[in-house]
């Protein structure tokens, strides 16, 4: 593909261009005719001039309103019982050692804490204006049932082979769900559909979004253009180190570097938002002018209807973005986790949009919203606006930004490259040749997105992951039902006291049967080891 | 009346002098002797979604080692002499508190462990199970130099 359209580009121009610029003359055609497809919209002139819905974002939206009303807010239900299961108070004793709610949940998080909660925060900000910040947190709390709806299907469908590894996701309960629903051609068709998606969200928002952003940052604090990484090939430069990195771990499987970064995130994340404090506190005479800023212009009676209609795309598609709610992603993360009962993880999982959206991006929003940054003109849109919004605490301050940007951003590469090894694994069968294509591929793409301006690569990032929705929710729609069965299932027992806190137990645990985990491949034929029945 | 006496084991010699002791006094006072091995392990790490997928191959992986290395041949020397009833348990858990639901599980009198199990510099920065086992048994802990 990319040698392609190498070609298109005119000799003299590649000769005259740096590096970097080669990257992104290449990439920002596709990039731009992807994005063009994806984010098909519906112009809305009757509203006002230039006003336009981008279907992707109402599919996502409605799958989100329509399972908080299914399943009669769920969501906000279901908060309580998830602290319980984070705590470990269900955890049978006899499964110390097995992957606990908690580490799904962590995983999850580490995942989906990326540079959406930082940049795509300042995207949505500084194109919709504060308002924006109140549709992202709307969009985050629809987004929980959403979340908690594909984590019940990924644990209730997910397989365990035959070495004991556990795993699951969107293509096994598109495959496996739709097949128990009378629709098995539909479901693998779907199940395909979504890998394909999926190792695009992959190399896009899960890699080149996050090398882009990482090496903005980078550059930025050293001194931008004029700094040590401002010469022409350093986003290449960095891109090549950060690839090293990102290689050095799931290819040469140096689990040290993995460790550390894992155990690093979550202290970055809590850090991060005591920044964000720091940032609140120290403009604190801004604070509810801002909130009322943010209200007012949320509903913006002054640019007319239109105008609320493009603040809340802006909220909505960046709230998206950031927690993957409904793109299926989050799925194949929390289902490793041991349980019996699919609905726990379903529960836990609404926790996940919660720290990520209502939580994180709302500290960015009003870390930008109070310094009044998003409406600087000498800050690019993204990373740049929360390092400008930090940088009226102190000087170093957006330092810490870097540091915090770097770390989410590879701690979210190395999630999602684990989601394209999936994807490519139930695509083209587990073997030791598709497990390294994949991240050898995987690793060219970080050089590719530290060398690519933002657009092309925001564009790219953006559509490739929202596509990922498309088959995920049509199978959401489809297997509602059972979903609604385990949760409210769960939930009249629990309510019952049919299951009880281990404290409460007696001392003999009561082993049940969980649901099978059988799949087959795309052609009908069994391409990796059979699955045996589930009983974690 | 309570009815077995649990020692903690961590392969190292002290919790092999510790068995000992706990063997004599089960002999003189006709108790169970339990022998736990804990793996160090908590609900609130952090690890990677690939680890979360073979956790189950690595949770018997390194109960299975604990068991050949540390536990097996514990209980082949006590249950030598043939006159003790000896059960053997591995568990993943934080070590103290994992003995301390074992005492309580198998209605132990005390608890017995050795002392060095760890370096001083460890210690003075994680703690020890001895001390932290006196911290949270609800029965006599036995520590053995």
């Amino acid at each position: 593909m990319t040698q392609l359209a190498l070609s298109d580009v005119p000799a003299r121009e590649v000769l005259a261009a740096t590096f970097d610029e080669q990257v992104d003359n290449v990439f920002a055609p596709i990039s731009e005719f992807i994005t063009g497809v994806v984010f098909a919209a519906v112009p809305l002139d009757f509203i006002d001039e230039g006003v336009e819905l981008p279907l992707i974002v109402v599919w996502l939206v409605v799958a989100g309103i329509f399972f908080t009303i299914y399943l009669k807010g769920f969501q906000f239900r279901a908060f309580g019982h998830a602290i319980q299961l984070i705590k470990g108070k269900y955890d049978d004793p006899e499964d110390a050692g097995e992957v606990t709610h908690f580490q799904a949940l962590a995983t999850a998080v580490s995942g989906t804490v990326g540079l959406g909660n930082i940049a795509g925060v300042a995207v949505a900000i500084s194109l919709g204006g504060p308002g924006a910040t109140f549709w992202m947190i709307i969009a985050g709390l629809v987004g929980m049932c959403t979340k908690g709806v594909e984590c019940t299907l990924g644990v209730k469908y997910r397989r365990v082979y035959d070495d004991g590894r556990v795993s699951g996701g969107p293509m096994y309960y598109l495959s496996q769900g739709l097949k128990e629903k009378g629709k098995g051609t539909l479901g693998k068709v779907l199940a395909v559909l979504f890998c394909i998606f999926t190792l695009g969200g992959a190399v896009g928002g899960g890699n080149m979004f996050q090398a882009n952003q990482a090496f903005a940052q980078a550059q930025s604090v050293t001194g931008g253009a004029d700094g040590w990484l401002g010469f022409g090939a350093a986003g290449a430069v960095f891109g090549l180190v950060l690839a090293l990195l990102v290689g050095a771990v799931i290819i040469g499987g140096i689990r040290s570097i993995a460790r550390v970064t894992d155990k690093l995130v979550p202290f970055m994340a809590v850090f991060y938002v005591l920044a964000c404090l720091a940032v609140l506190f120290s403009n604190f005479t801004q604070i509810p002018s801002a909130l009322w800023e943010i209200l007012r212009t949320a509903f913006s009676p002054e640019a007319g209807f239109g105008g609320v209609v493009g603040v809340l795309i802006q909220g909505f598609r960046r709230a998206a973005f950031s927690n993957e709610a409904g793109l299926g992603s989050a799925a194949i993360a929390h289902s490793a986790v041991k349980t019996n009962e699919p609905a726990t993880e379903g529960h836990v999982a609404v926790l996940e949009p919660f720290v990520d959206t209502v939580v994180i991006c709302t500290m960015t929003a009003l870390a930008i919203v109070i310094t009044g940054t998003w409406a600087d003109e000498t800050s690019a849109p993204g990373v740049e606006t929360t390092s400008a919004a930090f940088e009226t605490v102190a000087g170093w301050f957006p330092v810490v930004l870097a540091v915090a940007v770097i770390l989410f951003a590879y701690s979210t590469m190395l999630a999602w490259s684990y989601y394209g090894l999936k994807a490519s694994t139930y695509l083209f069968g587990e073997s030791m040749f598709v497990d390294r294509t994949w991240k050898l591929i995987f690793c060219i793409f970080v050089v590719i997105g530290a060398s690519s301006t933002l657009d092309a690569v925001i564009g790219f990032s953006d559509s490739m992951i929202f596509l990922m929705s498309l088959p995920n929710i049509i199978g959401l729609y489809i297997l509602s039902r059972v979903v609604k069965r385990e949760l409210f299932g769960y939930r009249e027992r629990l309510a019952h006291g049919a299951l009880l806190p281990v404290a409460e137990r007696g001392i003999t645990p009561s082993p049940t049967g969980g649901s099978t985990a059988a799949t087959t491949g795309v052609d009908g034929t069994t391409p990796n080891p059979p699955p045996s029945v589930e009983d974690r | 009346m309570s009815a077995s006496i649990i020692v903690g084991l961590d392969g190292s010699e002290a919790s092999g002098r510790a068995a000992d002791a706990a063997a004599d006094a089960a002999r003189r006072h006709d108790l169970r002797l339990v022998l736990a091995c804990v793996v160090p392990w908590s609900p609130y790490s952090f690890s990677t979604a690939e680890e979360n997928e073979r956790r189950t191959i690595d949770k018997e992986r390194e109960a299975r080692s604990a068991r050949e290395r540390v536990l097996d041949p514990a209980l082949a020397r006590l249950s030598a002499a043939g006159d003790l009833q000896i059960d053997g348990v591995v568990r993943h858990g934080h070590p103290a508190e994992t003995l301390v639901s074992l005492a309580r599980e198998h209605d132990a009198a005390w608890i017995t462990v050795g002392r060095i199990g760890q370096s001083r510099v460890r210690t003075l920065l994680f703690g020890s199970t001895p001390s932290s086992l006196i911290q949270l048994s609800p029965v006599p802990v036995l520590v053995v130099p």
